[in-house]
């Protein structure tokens, strides 16, 4: 028994500087790691009463280090003395609004400024539920969307084809006088600017439009509906997929882009090549019949 | 004047003879023109361009016939590749026509100076005389001064022909009439989304919402019911009276609201304004929630709707016209009347009232 064991762990050792022996070891890790994490974390469904008031629980520690500095230490907002706010009061502003604002980087907040930066997010997706959960504790408010409130995954073609019609008309209707037509985003006054749509995850497009961040205006259920934001969303995501059939969109801007471009790239090129034209003369100091 | 500077005049006065003319300097000839080696070179380089383009003209034709256009077509670096091919050899075969002309008239064609000297502008004496020697005759012997009947029925038959013009420019007609002055919203009509058509309660709306907004008469119904046959806008009428119904409709906390006439004419700060900008028309519906300052993409007109939707920035003459709203019987939000005033950009009979003086005149005549 121990000699057959000796054997086949021998066999295998053979291998074990062989080109495929990394790649093996980093999958059984992999397995390893998830079944292990599968079977001893959380459920994280939380779906009890109890499982929520743990988790706001743990957000509570989470604002208190974060978000307390700004909002304050029971999140009821902050004014300075002279009346200027420093942070809003997050009460009722609803888990969608805590995920759309971590999830995406603008909160915690760098600096103030004429409009909070897009930046790379330092928490995790569990901890920003639990932020999340302790913010929706303090009153109600917009839940954080699932995936089949925004995904287009399980639809026919042709169901996806009447989504994508309905939400354009939508989109073009309620979306572009910011966001611009193509969804490449916009200028605003002072300084602040609508994002552009196009690289967005359907998830915070969704939540942007329950919540209204910032300047934007909200677009509740009742003033647009669940089925109708999914429809949007598919239009958005629609226009990801389609290629430039006017050439390179030089940032979807308009006129300021392309007429740059006309000016310095069409026009100085034509300039160059009369330039050229007219200095390159090339002369010689030969007569008529002396070559040869 | 420099003392010096009259010295060297003086000087020059004194060796004041005319320089000899130096004539036209020697013509120097091009490479190609001495060498034949070179002239044959140049003619195979514009042929090579000529070729070029004939390429690129079979390559076009190529490329249209296979590549496919639409949703399923080839793509080339995110771009509709038939759109880059037909546009790439299209663009090449003018290119290369036009630089292989250009490299023809540098290098081969006749190189030689020429001098043409200028004319004086006026004609001679005789060409002078003999002209006007012709005109005289010609009035002579046509007899118009002998002839007083003819001259006039020819003034007569000239002068009549501006009626065809009177004619033709009356059908641009006939004068707006008070059109500009209404829409077609009127007292009780449901205010609906835009789109999709459907009724609003105050309910419904949050603060901060922003609902983009027609008359239900766009949608052919009334109060939910649709409409009899004649009474449902069709066609050009319907695009125009959409284009000038246009509503945002607006949710801000009611302790925003600034002016008394805001304030009477909304519900639970809820307001309703045109989405017609006032400089030249544009549609518009870039609100910022935290302010509740619209702005016009157009021109940066930007109106406070807090206040009567004064003009703040901009261009734009006048405020927002603000439209009256209330509830009706099913609790769906609904026009008071049309628009107290003219919306849209200014005409030449319109006149300017404040928001006050609107509020006023439209409380004396609903008797409210």
């Amino acid at each position: 028994m121990v000699r057959l064991l000796n054997r086949s762990v021998g066999r295998l050792s053979r291998h074990r500087r062989g080109p495929l022996a990394g790649l093996v070891l980093l999958l059984l890790g992999l397995a390893l790691s998830g079944g292990l994490y599968a079977v001893f974390s959380p459920s994280s469904s939380a779906e009890t009463a109890q499982d929520q008031a743990a988790m706001a629980a743990k957000g509570r520690q989470l604002f208190l280090v974060s978000c307390a500095f700004c909002h304050g230490q029971n999140a009821e907002g902050l004014t300075s003395k002279d009346g200027k706010l420093i942070g809003p009061s997050l009460v009722g502003v609803g888990a969608a609004s805590v995920d759309f604002q971590v999830g995406t980087g603008r909160m915690p907040m760098v600096q103030p400024g004429a409009q909070v930066q897009k930046k790379k997010n330092i928490f995790s997706q569990t901890e920003i539920d639990e932020l999340a959960a302790y913010v929706a504790s303090l009153a109600p408010g917009p839940a954080i969307p699932s995936e089949k409130d925004y995904s287009t995954a399980g639809m026919t073609d042709a169901e996806k084809q009447e989504a994508i019609v309905r939400g354009g008309q939508i989109f073009l209707t309620n979306c572009t006088a910011c966001h611009n037509f193509t969804g490449e985003g916009g200028a605003m006054p002072r300084g602040g600017y609508a994002p552009k749509l196009l690289d967005t995850d359907p998830k915070y497009i969704y939540e942007a439009m329950l919540t209204g961040p910032q300047s934007m205006d909200t677009f509740s259920n009742g003033n647009i509906t669940p089925e109708e934001k999914k429809d949007v969303i598919a239009y958005i995501e629609s226009m990801k997929k389609q290629p430039g059939y006017g050439g390179f969109g030089l940032g979807g801007l308009g006129p300021v882009s392309e007429g740059l471009f006309a000016w310095v790239g069409g026009l100085g090129v034509m300039v160059a090549f009369a330039v050229w034209i007219a200095a390159h003369t090339t002369r010689t100091k030969k007569k008529k019949g002396t070559a040869q | 004047m420099s003392d010096s500077h009259e010295l060297e005049h003086s000087i020059e006065a004194h060796t004041d003879e005319l320089l000899p003319d130096p004539g036209l300097p020697e013509h120097h000839w091009r490479p190609t023109d001495v060498d034949p080696r070179a002239e044959r070179r140049a003619e195979r380089q514009v042929a090579t361009f000529f070729g070029l383009s004939v390429l690129c003209t079979v390559l076009f034709v190529v490329f249209y016939v296979t590549l496919r256009t639409g949703i399923n077509g080839q793509k080339i670096i995110g771009l509709g590749a038939s759109n880059v091919a037909l546009g790439l050899t299209l663009g090449g075969a003018f290119l290369f026509i036009g630089i292989g002309v250009i490299q023809w008239a540098r290098k081969l064609m006749a190189d030689v100076e020429l001098v043409e000297e200028r004319h004086p502008a006026s004609s001679s004496a005789e060409d002078r005389s003999a002209t006007l020697a012709a005109l005289q005759a010609g009035l002579e012997e046509s007899g118009i001064a002998r002839r007083p009947l003819i001259r006039n029925t020819l003034i007569g038959s000239v002068g009549l022909l501006i009626a065809p013009a009177v004619v033709m420019l009356r059908d641009l007609g006939p004068l707006p009439g008070d059109k500009l002055k209404h829409t077609v919203w009127t007292k009780n009509m449901r205010v609906v989304r835009d789109v999709v058509g459907t009724p609003i309660r105050p309910s419904d709306l949050e603060i901060g919402d922003l609902v983009n907004a027609e008359p239900e008469i766009i949608f052919g119904t009334s109060d939910g019911q649709p409409l009899p046959e004649g009474q449902v806008l069709e066609g050009a009428d319907l695009q125009v009276a959409k284009a000038k119904a246009a509503t945002v409709l607006l949710r801000m906390d009611p302790a925003d609201i600034v002016s008394d006439v805001t304030r009477n004419w909304s519900i639970d700060g809820i307001v309703a304004y045109s989405k017609i900008c006032t400089h030249v028309g544009c549609p518009i519906s870039l609100n910022e929630r935290t302010t509740h300052h619209l702005l016009c993409p157009c021109h940066q007109s930007t109106f406070d709707l807090a206040d009567s939707g004064k003009v703040i920035f901009g261009p734009a003459g006048r405020h927002l016209p603000q439209l009256p709203i209330g509830v009706d019987s099913e609790g769906y939000i609904v026009a008071l009347s049309d628009y107290p005033e003219p919306v849209g950009p200014s005409f030449w009979e319109r006149d300017t009232k404040s928001p006050s003086e609107i509020a006023d005149e439209w409380s004396k005549e609903n008797g409210q």
